[in-house]
């Protein structure tokens, strides 16, 4: 049995919430460039000019890439041979409250959803915790934003419906968002699970670096054509026009009950963090 | 690319169209979904509003907080359309320009060609860029509601596109045909 002091899980969370909202992930940074050197449409091109620039000056700076440093999403791959000292929840929360204050970062988070009084610390976190064998933490901050996760949409859609289904229900989500989720989009869709396990694969799909296909081919081959799809719709970049709708998507499924196809598409933008530490 | 600086006339407003790129300067003002709210609170009980409106322009933006020695901290726009509820009145008691991101609703489009408002979008999510455009920041009222204060800005070049004009145009749809038109 391994101890990890809860004041470890703290310090990290902290560190993680400053990097994930300064500095993002490098396979969001390379298809922004590609994008950039890539999109057809002149007046998209200059938009997304801009986002590179905009990520440059935030890490030059340390300043925050996007103002909406989100709600701090946190995913806890727990070791089964591990034992935490100290109370874990306490201690996220306590690892977001230091990283939001002393990282300069806003405070997004109201403590009811409608008596609506910001809690002034971003606390607290939204927490996933798996257990998984060894003696390991593995620590994923997702800090999310709003504009986009507002489009998001979930449906439960009949096994007759199928994957002509799936691929309405996500091009429908995409032309309901529009300009509204800060595009170009990341999009994690979720098949399959049931009504709360859907929306978890979707979101869990946030965190599949850009680029890397599914491994089962078929739903690698769904991926590909779902993305020409979306890019197909002429949003375009901030929803101004042009090929770059999406800078990639991914699917993760799971199984289903045989009366159901749920699906899911949470919906992200252009800053699409996430940072993760083991210890 | 025009340059404009706020408080915007009437003429101003007119001369803009859905499409244009402008460098925009001077006081703004920031609110979004609280600060709307307690704006059309105090309208309806007749009260006087903690920022003027004839002229003015709103930005619907939360910053960051301020790091030491910067005037502002990162600083983009929010979802507009959040906000549609409230601003028929607005632009009723002088509003003239609004600063967001995303589509309007249609009572909005309408109401900026009956009163002739503008409508600006920032860029989405390139919040570090457009702290650079920002020279002071003040908080004037209800610092309570912290990211959701209404602040006052002072704008240097903000880089901005004319997403609704006063005749009803739409730079979103416009854009999106365009490119569609070209890219077949």
């Amino acid at each position: 049995m391994r101890v990890i002091p809860s004041s470890m899980i703290t310090e990290t969370i902290a560190r993680l919430c400053v990097e994930a909202n300064r500095n993002l992930p490098e396979d969001v940074t390379c298809a922004l460039c590609k994008a950039a050197d890539e999109e057809p449409y002149a007046a998209g091109r200059e938009l997304l000019q801009l986002l590179k620039e905009n990520q440059q000056i935030a890490r030059d700076t340390q300043m925050p890439i996007c103002q909406d440093t989100g709600m701090a999403v946190v995913f806890a791959d727990i070791g089964q041979d591990v034992h935490i000292d100290g109370d874990f929840e306490q201690a996220v929360n306590a690892g977001v409250r230091a990283g939001y204050t002393d990282g300069l970062l806003r405070k997004s988070v109201v403590g009811d959803p409608l008596r609506r009084v910001n809690t002034g610390d971003n606390t607290p976190a939204v927490i996933h915790t798996r257990l998984v064998p060894g003696n390991r933490v593995t620590l994923t901050v997702a800090p999310k934003g709003f504009g986009s996760e507002n489009m998001s949409r979930l449906t439960m859609l009949t096994p007759a419906q199928g994957v002509d289904g799936v691929k309405d229900f996500v091009l429908e989500t995409v032309k309901k968002a529009g300009a509204n989720p800060c595009p170009p989009m990341v999009l994690g869709i979720g098949i399959g699970s049931d009504f709360e396990g859907v929306a978890l694969l979707a979101k869990r799909a946030l965190m599949v670096p850009l680029g890397q296909h599914n491994v089962d081919p078929y739903y690698a081959a769904l991926e590909d054509e779902l993305l020409q799809m979306v890019n197909a719709t002429g949003i375009g970049p901030q929803g101004l026009g042009g090929k770059t709708t999406c800078l990639g998507l991914h699917v993760l499924t799971g199984a289903t009950h045989i009366a159901g196809l749920p699906v899911a598409v949470n919906v992200s933008c252009h800053v699409t963090r996430h940072q993760t530490a083991t210890l | 690319m025009k340059h404009l600086t706020t408080p915007l006339d009437e003429a101003t407003v007119r001369s803009l169209h859905a499409g244009d790129h402008v460098l925009l300067s001077g006081v703004v003002y920031t609110a979004r979904d609280a600060a709307h709210l307690r704006m059309m609170e105090l309208i309806k009980a007749g009260r006087p509003l903690p920022l003027p409106l004839e002229g003015q322009v709103i930005y619907y933006a939360g910053p960051t907080p301020t790091p030491p020695g910067k005037p502002v901290g990162s600083i983009g726009p929010t979802t507009s359309t959040r906000m549609d509820a409230s601003t028929p009145t607005l632009l009723s008691l002088g509003l003239k320009g609004m600063i967001g991101k995303g589509m309007r609703g249609e009572k909005v489009m309408q109401a900026m060609q009956q009163y002739p408002a503008v409508y600006f979008a920032a860029v989405g999510g390139a919040a570090a860029l457009m702290a650079q455009c920002v020279t002071d920041c003040q908080v004037i009222a209800w610092e309570d509601l912290g990211p959701e204060s209404i602040k006052r800005l002072t704008l240097k070049d903000l880089p901005l596109v004319v997403a609704a004009d006063c005749c009803g145009q739409d730079a979103f749809r416009l854009g999106q045909e365009e490119y569609l038109k070209e890219s077949k």
